[in-house]
């Protein structure tokens, strides 16, 4: 990159630059003459740049793409105000003296806005009496009730010395230029005409507009000309005035939008820019891309967390540029010969096809600074992205894996910093083009240098699901395996490590093979039952973890120790070893835990819900007791007895009551399932920390619970009741949405009713919430974007202002500490 | 670099260290270890930071209210509430204050007549009944006695209280009120009695409810609605810990850095309550960014993101017009310093990688470079109609730019 544009200043365009950028002076408001050739003089004056393919630039001689277009001017007939400038000349009207056109106030201006509120009535210059300027939006001046023409604020704007303008910080231009003579017209290439299939012309809606202002002014100077009358002149020049104003933009308060034949608005100038989809945050901060793919993903347990499986007709069409130099003259010549390059390109910028018929003729010519574009392979480093892209872990780098099939193949442990699921989820691939961009990406936003989130200081990255599941059914408790049993599961999980010689081997010797040495830890796993006293490693349910030298001592390896957000190993790993061997040892886990899980076998069934009848007996007569506790209480309140709660009505307080209750005895219920259901498979997955909770088990199980909706009962409907099969003024809480029976029991129709309107307020909720959040974090970036560590761990933003003397009070990068922490000991 | 190591760290290594000489021996390698943990030049730790405070945002409950505590007060939570705090808004929906007392106050019939102190007391909460009597133009309200003795008041004081409010005659009859306006008027008698029930009576406006509690062994006030400087003149507040949430409150009697801590706090509060983990540095620095010019201005539009010096950077977020308006008509310059202009402008960004240059002496006879391809590429953007002017410059050789390139390993 040879140069860098390094200032960009803004003023306003004045009548010589508008002559001196100009090519053409605009005449007519014809388009193209009786052969559809462009007249000279209008609009689509050929010297005004190319749009149609094959033809060479009048002006510049460059064909389509090359010429950057070029302006042309109108002579307007009658000044037209600026549109954009409008609050601009209000404000000098009003601050400016009639006569001598002096700021009209001796002191420095501190505020224009104030002036120009309480603006003295008499020039304290010269005396002058000042009138009393009025504006009608969207582009008229009144000055003591009488209209003024843009001519005569023109005039008084000549007046105001450079002096006087710059007192109130008007450096832009002269203020007469805001009040338009010449009207530049803008190149063709900014807006082509688009040749529809019947061969008819569709014009650009600035060339419509650009046309209605030349016709226009043509006879507002033939009516000036012939001596019309003024009321005639007026409207031609309000007309004029229209046009132009919505030339620049078509969203103005108090005009009505200018309109294509079909209705819709037209698009001015400010509408191009604007937005969303303007020019701005549409084309300059946005852009589409080529070297890029999408299609649906998939999971493949085997594959590398820092892998991506392509599908072979993605490889295909996606390249990257290669040099042909002295080195790799040979290997390109048989990716040539295998059909695995795409183009070649000579260094006058032919490009060749390679076919099956030319490859041999290539090959032969092929030397060294031609390019080849060159298909992609496996190990070549991609861009891998799925929205919508909410952190830095959104885009990360893969390694290619070409693969049949066409979907992308994923490590399901990857799903939860780009929070993608297989139900049908896309993501967004590119192929990165230059060195420097492949060798940033590899040190920068490869997947192994990301397991640590930013965002809290532990892994984004862990075992998911299933993977869970084996790898806690492989270490909990004793299981013995013999040699011929591990030396498969390795096998399987496509494993070479060499297995101990000895006869038995324990799960918990399986995992420890996949430590490091160095690895000393302790701590409780996910499925710790959260006893009053812990007994750390004498404990019952062997949740307590010891790891000493790489050694699984004691404990079960689960969601705690491996699972992404809480893993301790990997938290701890990251300390002790680099990033290859940390991805490494997530990659092994998950595939030994799958492969350990596919021999044992899994699944759940509705019967792993079934509950004893004594202990179902347990559970109706706790429900009972919910809702006679909640009876009592709405009793109690009846005979205005019920305890008021501080700062709340009786009502509310008999709601907060009941809903107290309620939740108490499902808590209730959940201890007994906890401790009264047998185990399973789908025990296991709660225990584990998998999927699932003891919530969803009790709800399946047992009782479901109260349904609420805004955090209150369910009390919407009809007067008075929820559901017409209640009686008026029940406030039982069967009325109100607590669903006794668990989903296996089936619910009755009322309370599959809660059940759906809970369901719905959170699909409301999500869709809220999704765009207040959005919004914010938009926000939040803007505000932020600039902000960068300077060398010496200044924070500062992009003019240099300090935000911060030190990073984070302490320096600490936060993807570097230990969930914040820093451990200084190792 | 060296690199003063956090206090807390000198503190814990004060406490293991057994004698000076292990301790400086700690010491070292505790700076040594240190470092590792230390940013990298460049990070755009902001970007980062507004990323972690709003990816998790998305996962929040859009829930408004909740109780805290058990104290029974309801408090905005979860994303109107972030939301809230980042926009710096004025009034906020619930404002509350936690009120510490001095020591002298920690019984529970002492917490008690505090609170009554700061809770407001308008005449509606000491009427039993109220008769509007239409041939009369008259007001008759009942009152509770035994709440205005409650409350240290007699019907005189109460009397005497309402005598602010103009055109009305008021008479006190045992614990009769009756009120009578002095213009004849039926229209007025309806909003006659509005302002009469509205009427303050005691304890500070606004604050409709001061609940008392026991935590961690001590007496505290929650109020649900906010006055520092009034409820700091009451006798037995702390003033050394008492709190409120609206952080304009908190800058007007405390100060700006009170403020910094005070948006700190609630954001890491409204997180944490959603079970939430976000280092806290990043909340720093957002609360750094929303305090360091001595004001609290917000994040949005009217905040820190209009006020950029970069025009380019304002008219990518909203308003483009009136930004790019404003800036012709002072003559601004951008000098394309931050990230989107130079994204912009299709350039390499002056942050992290980008911050670096690669330069060196390039051997003889290798100064051969490729022709440059389409040298009308890297033009710059047209602004047609706005007086752009692109000023198209060689990059001189940074002094800035650190040998070696590459950051990272």
């Amino acid at each position: 990159m040879a140069s860098r544009i390094k200032r960009i200043s803004f003023s306003i365009l004045s009548p010589t630059i508008i002559t001196s950028l100009a090519m053409v002076r605009i005449v007519t408001s014809d388009l193209y003459d009786v052969d559809g050739y462009p007249v000279e003089g209008g609009v689509m004056d050929p010297r005004l740049g190319v749009v149609d393919p094959g033809l060479h630039c009048r002006t510049c001689g460059s064909s389509i793409g090359d010429c950057p277009g070029h302006f042309g001017y109108m002579e307007l007939a009658k000044p037209i105000l600026n549109i954009l400038y409008v609050k601009a000349i209000y404000q000098l009207l009003k601050i400016s003296c009639r006569k001598c056109g002096k700021i009209l106030s001796k002191d420095a201006v501190k505020s224009v806005k104030e002036l120009g509120r309480n603006a003295p009535n008499k020039c304290p210059h010269c005396g002058e009496v000042q009138g009393k300027i009025k504006f009608v939006k969207p582009y008229a001046f009144y000055e003591d009730k009488e209209e003024m023409s843009s001519e005569e604020i023109r005039e008084r704007f000549e007046r105001v010395s450079e002096e006087e303008l710059k007192k109130v910080e008007f450096l832009g231009g002269r203020p007469e230029w805001l009040i338009l003579t010449l009207l530049p017209v803008s190149p063709v290439t900014t807006r082509p005409s688009i040749t529809l299939e019947s061969g008819e012309k569709s014009e650009d809606d600035l060339t419509h507009k650009l046309v209605d202002i030349v016709r226009i002014n043509q006879s507002l100077r033939e009516n000036i000309d012939i001596g019309a009358p003024d009321f005639i002149i007026k409207d031609l020049w309000e007309l004029l005035q229209y046009h132009v104003s919505t030339y620049f933009d078509n969203e103005l308060t108090g005009a009505p939008q200018a309109r294509h034949r079909s209705g819709r608005p037209l698009k001015g100038m400010i509408q191009r820019l604007k937005g969303k989809e303007g020019r701005i945050r549409g084309n300059l901060l946005g852009k589409r891309v080529n070297f890029s793919a999408r299609t649906v993903i998939s999971p493949d347990p085997r594959i590398s967390i820092n892998e991506v499986g392509v599908p072979d007709v993605i490889a295909k069409e996606l390249t990257l540029d290669l040099p042909v130099t002295k080195l790799n003259m040979k290997q390109i010549k048989e990716m040539i010969e295998k059909e695995k390059v795409n183009y070649v390109k000579r260094p006058d910028g032919r490009r060749i096809k390679v076919t099956s018929e030319n490859k041999a003729d290539i090959i032969e010519n092929l030397t060294e600074g031609w390019n080849v574009d060159r298909q992609l392979q496996d190990g070549d480093i991609v861009l891998f992205n799925r929205q919508p892209s909410l952190h830095r872990p959104s885009i990360m780098a893969h390694r290619v894996r070409v693969m049949n099939y066409k979907t992308f193949r994923i490590a399901p442990q990857v799903c939860p910093p780009y929070n993608a699921d297989f139900d049908g989820d896309e993501m967004n691939l590119h192929a990165l083009q230059t060195e420097e961009a492949r060798s940033e990406a590899s040190e920068l936003l490869d997947v192994k240098n990301n397991i640590i989130s930013p965002r809290f200081g532990g892994p984004l990255i862990g075992l998911d699901l299933d993977q869970i599941s084996g790898i806690y059914l492989l270490t909990h408790g004793v299981k013995m395996f013999d040699k011929k049993e591990a030396v498969r599961i390795f096998g399987e999980a496509g494993m070479d490590v060499e297995v101990p010689d000895k006869e038995k081997l324990s799960g918990k010797e399986i995992f420890s093979m996949m430590l490091p040495k160095n690895l000393n830890m302790e701590f409780k796993s996910n499925c710790c039952k959260q006893c009053d006293e812990c007994t750390k490693d004498k404990c019952l349910y062997d949740a307590w973890v010891k790891i000493k030298d790489g050694e699984l001592v004691i404990g079960t390896i689960d969601s705690a120790a491996v699972g992404a957000f809480k893993g301790k190993i990997i938290t701890k790993l990251h300390r002790v070893t680099d990033t290859e061997k940390i991805k490494r040892f997530i990659d092994d886990c998950a595939r030994l835990a799958t492969s350990y899980l596919a021999r044992r076998g899994f699944s759940i069934g509705i019967s792993d819900l079934d509950l004893p009848p004594q202990i179902m007996e347990e559970v109706s007569k706790r429900v009972d007791k919910a809702e006679k506790g909640s009876n009592e209480l709405i009793q109690k309140y009846n005979g205005k007895k019920l305890k008021i709660l501080p700062g709340l009505t009786a009502e509310e307080s008999l709601e907060t009551q009941i809903l107290n209750v309620l939740a108490q005895e499902l808590n209730d219920i959940s201890q007994i399932v906890e401790e009264r259901i047998k185990s399973s498979d789908m025990i296991v997955m709660a225990d584990s920390g998998a999927k699932g909770s003891l919530i969803n088990i009790t709800q399946m199980a047992a009782c479901v619970g109260q349904e609420a909706i805004l955090g209150q009962r369910i009390r919407r409907g009809y007067i008075k009741r929820t559901l017409p099969h209640f009686k008026k003024g029940d406030l039982s809480a069967d009325a109100h949405g607590f669903v006794k029976r668990g989903f296996k029991q089936a619910l009755a129709p009322a309370e599959l009713f809660w059940n759906i309107m809970n369901g719905r307020e959170g699909l409301m909720d999500k869709s809220l919430r999704t765009r207040k959040s959005g919004y914010m974090q938009r926000r939040l970036i803007n505000a932020l974007q600039d902000i960068h560590v300077t060398d010496n761990l200044v924070v500062k933003n992009s003019v240099g202002g300090i935000i911060q003397f030190m990073a984070g009070e302490d320096g600490v990068d936060p993807s570097k500490s230990e969930r914040g922490d820093v451990n200084w000991k190792e | 670099m060296s690199i003063d190591l956090p206090p807390k760290i000198i503190k814990e290594i004060d406490r293991e260290a057994k004698n000076e000489q292990e301790k400086k021996k700690l010491l070292e390698k505790a700076r040594e270890n240190f470092v590792k943990y230390l940013y990298n030049p460049h990070e755009t730790i902001g970007v980062i930071a507004a990323q972690s405070l709003s990816e998790p945002a998305t996962q929040m409950t859009m829930r408004t209210y909740h109780f805290a505590g058990t104290a029974g007060i309801q408090v905005t939570l979860g994303l109107p509430r972030l939301i809230e705090i980042f926009d710096a808004r004025k009034e906020i929906k619930t404002p509350t204050m936690t009120i510490y007392l001095l020591p002298e106050c920690q019984t529970m019939e002492k917490a008690k007549r505090v609170a009554e102190n700061v809770k407001q007391v308008k005449l509606r909460d000491l009427v039993i009944y109220d008769v509007t009597d239409l041939t009369n133009l008259e007001i008759t309200c009942k009152l509770d006695m035994r709440l205005v003795k409650g409350l240290e008041l007699d019907a005189e004081t109460v009397k005497k209280k309402m005598q602010t409010l103009k055109k009305v005659k008021i008479d006190v009859d045992g614990d009769e009120l009756k009120a009578r306006s002095t213009t004849f008027d039926i229209k007025n008698l309806y909003k006659l009695k509005y302002r009469l029930l509205e009427s303050h009576l005691k304890g500070i406006k606004g604050v409709t409810q001061a609940i008392v509690n026991k935590e961690n062994e001590e007496w505290v006030i929650h109020t649900l609605g906010s006055n520092l400087k009034k409820t700091l003149k009451i006798k037995g507040v702390d003033s050394e810990r008492i709190a409120s949430n609206n952080v304009f409150e908190v800058m007007d009697v405390f100060g700006i850095e009170a403020a910094r801590n005070a948006i700190i706090r609630q954001a890491r509060y409204t997180l944490d309550e959603q079970g939430l983990n976000v280092d806290i540095r990043y909340i720093m620095l957002l609360a750094d960014l929303m305090t360091h010019t001595g004001i609290i201005k917000p994040i949005g539009r009217y905040g820190i993101a209009g006020q950029k010096k970069s025009m380019l950077a304002r008219a990518a977020f909203e308003e483009t017009k009136k930004h790019m308006i404003s800036s012709a008509i002072k003559n601004e310059s951008d000098d394309l310093v931050g990230i989107v202009e130079n994204i912009m402008m299709n350039q390499v960004m002056p942050v992290g990688t980008g911050a670096f240059d690669l330069y060196g002496d390039i051997p003889a006879g290798a100064a051969k470079k490729p022709e440059a391809k389409k040298p009308g590429k890297k033009e710059a953007p047209k602004k047609s109609g706005k007086g752009g002017k692109a000023l198209v410059e060689k990059k001189p050789a940074s002094s800035k730019a650190v040998k070696g390139g590459k950051k990272k390993k």
